[in-house]
């Protein structure tokens, strides 16, 4: 087989993970929180969340029926041997995944209205490319909805506001998003760059492996602190007021201009969808499905 | 309270439903989102009848994902979408088409909650991302309406329904809305965090 081929089924295979497996890590999560809790009206949606997930799994079928829109995070080695190729290769994943799982067809252009087939020129899928060292190719297949891609949050703040003041424009964020985002949420915190890298470290923060602090300890506990404090704003299980608001939340930082502190703060519903691949020049490929 | 109601629900019956009650559909629920709202009030608007009567039955604030077999169509996911994206138009949309039920996720706001109120409708939330949960209790799929033109999740899905829920009303017609209660308490808290964040 060749090596694009093993490209393309080794995608098509991330996007049916991620769309249909949510990462065992979090679904122990909120079996846990479920335990903990008091409220029924909470615990009822917890239940629900469960017993989805739990049918998702079995049967493969997407847990939600908003399969998103795809976002695609690749590595490419220096001595991978396919490069600019990638993009189609990508692109055609995404139509066959579209049948072949099926995801809904979420792709609209501005002008001609809904392509059908979760592809659309320019950005859909979103690929974001890195070029790194060595002969490995890496992509994390990211589906995500649009309820919580809605209540995403960026603004400039002024730089003497510091830490206090990117703190608060989190605690606001989430409170925006309330109910709408379908909470217990992922959140993803980008401070500094500017006013599109920060959008980007939000977005990538939420990959994070779950519940491993940010390795600079400073960081690390405003994570804990951010987490903690979301967690008594009581939006609750899908906003009703009972039960967890947030199941985990990363920092990524950028340096930055000194008249800006730029802040981006990205959102996941509870289902946090993903998966990633290994794949060697030799054909050889490893997935990962947790985080 | 548990209720378990027949379409087209009388509104005497929506009339005695609160805030916190959980309630199972038997019958029909239509989905219609962004773009099926607007049609419908652009429909009527020019006095032009729709495909199908909303009265007493239940709306489905939702996107399905659907596959077509040599049977016909086949639900294969279908939770709620975001429901606050219909605020702009669901007062009216109760207004023209006098449904009994809305069922979505999130919550709505004051407009909806007069409609509500104003010509007995309730607002009941299913637990957002449990699309497998919702196509389990759909039976079949009755009809589908403006397909082509509006494509598969903005479309009129016309499903069956058995037992469709747990459903909890978060908007009664006694003029209380949950969501409201909720957003409230969180605007509090965030401030006293806000205050107290060193």
């Amino acid at each position: 087989m060749s090596l694009s081929k093993t490209i393309e089924d080794t995608t098509v295979e991330l996007l049916k993970i991620a769309a249909t497996e949510l990462p065992e890590e979090y679904t122990h999560e909120i079996e846990r929180l479920s335990s903990e809790m008091k409220g029924d009206v909470g615990k009822s949606q917890l239940k629900a969340i469960l017993e989805n997930v739990e049918i998702a799994r079995k049967n493969s079928w997407p847990i939600c029926q908003d399969t998103g829109v795809v976002n695609f995070f690749v590595k490419i080695g220096d001595d991978f041997p396919i490069k600019s190729k990638l993009k189609e290769i990508l692109y055609n994943a995404t139509r066959r995944a579209t049948i072949e799982i099926p995801l809904r067809p979420n792709s609209v252009d501005m002008l001609k209205g809904n392509t059908n087939d979760n592809t659309a020129e320019p950005y859909i899928p979103t690929i974001n490319f890195e070029l790194t060292s060595g002969n490995e190719l890496e992509i994390i297949a990211m589906p995500k909805g649009g309820g919580s891609s809605n209540v995403a949050a960026h603004r400039m703040l002024k730089p003497g506001l510091g830490m206090r003041g990117v703190k608060n424009f989190v605690i606001e964020a989430v409170a925006n998003a309330g109910s709408l985002g379908c909470p217990p949420y992922f959140v993803g915190v980008g401070v500094g760059g500017n006013e599109d890298i920060c959008m980007l470290l939000a977005k990538k923060a939420l990959l994070k492996p779950f519940k491993v602090r940010n390795s600079n300890p400073k960081i690390g506990s405003i994570e804990d602190e951010l987490l903690g404090k979301i967690n008594l704003l009581g939006i609750g299980a899908m906003g009703l007021g009972e039960g967890p608001t947030a199941l985990d939340l990363h920092i990524e930082l950028a340096a930055r201009h000194p008249a800006s502190l730029p802040v981006g703060v990205v959102i996941s519903c509870w289902a946090f969808r993903h998966a990633k691949a290994i794949v060697k020049p030799n054909g050889d490929v490893i997935i990962k499905k947790s985080s | 309270m548990e209720y378990y109601l027949q379409t087209p629900i009388p509104k005497t019956e929506v009339k005695k439903l609160k805030v916190g009650d959980v309630i199972y559909i038997t019958g029909i629920i239509v989905t219609a989102r962004d773009e099926a709202h607007k049609k419908a009030l652009e429909f009527n608007e020019m006095g032009k009848k729709l495909p199908i009567d909303f009265k007493g039955l239940g709306v489905f604030h939702c996107g399905p994902i659907m596959r077509k077999t040599s049977k016909g169509w086949v639900t294969v996911a279908a939770g709620p979408t975001t429901s606050d994206r219909m605020e702009i138009f669901e007062d009216k949309f109760i207004e023209a088409f006098q449904p009994a039920v809305l069922i979505g996720k999130g919550g709505m706001g004051d407009n909806t909650g007069k409609a509500c109120q104003k010509y007995a409708c309730v607002y009941t939330a299913f637990t957002g991302g449990a699309a497998l949960l919702a196509a389990k209790r759909i039976e079949s799929v009755k009809d589908v309406f403006w397909l082509e033109e509006l494509g598969m999740p903005e479309c009129l899905w016309v499903y069956e329904v058995n037992d469709f829920g747990p459903l909890i009303v978060t908007i009664d017609t006694h003029g209380e809305n949950l969501t409201t209660k909720v957003a409230n308490g969180v605007r509090l808290r965030r401030d006293k965090i806000m205050e107290e964040m060193k």
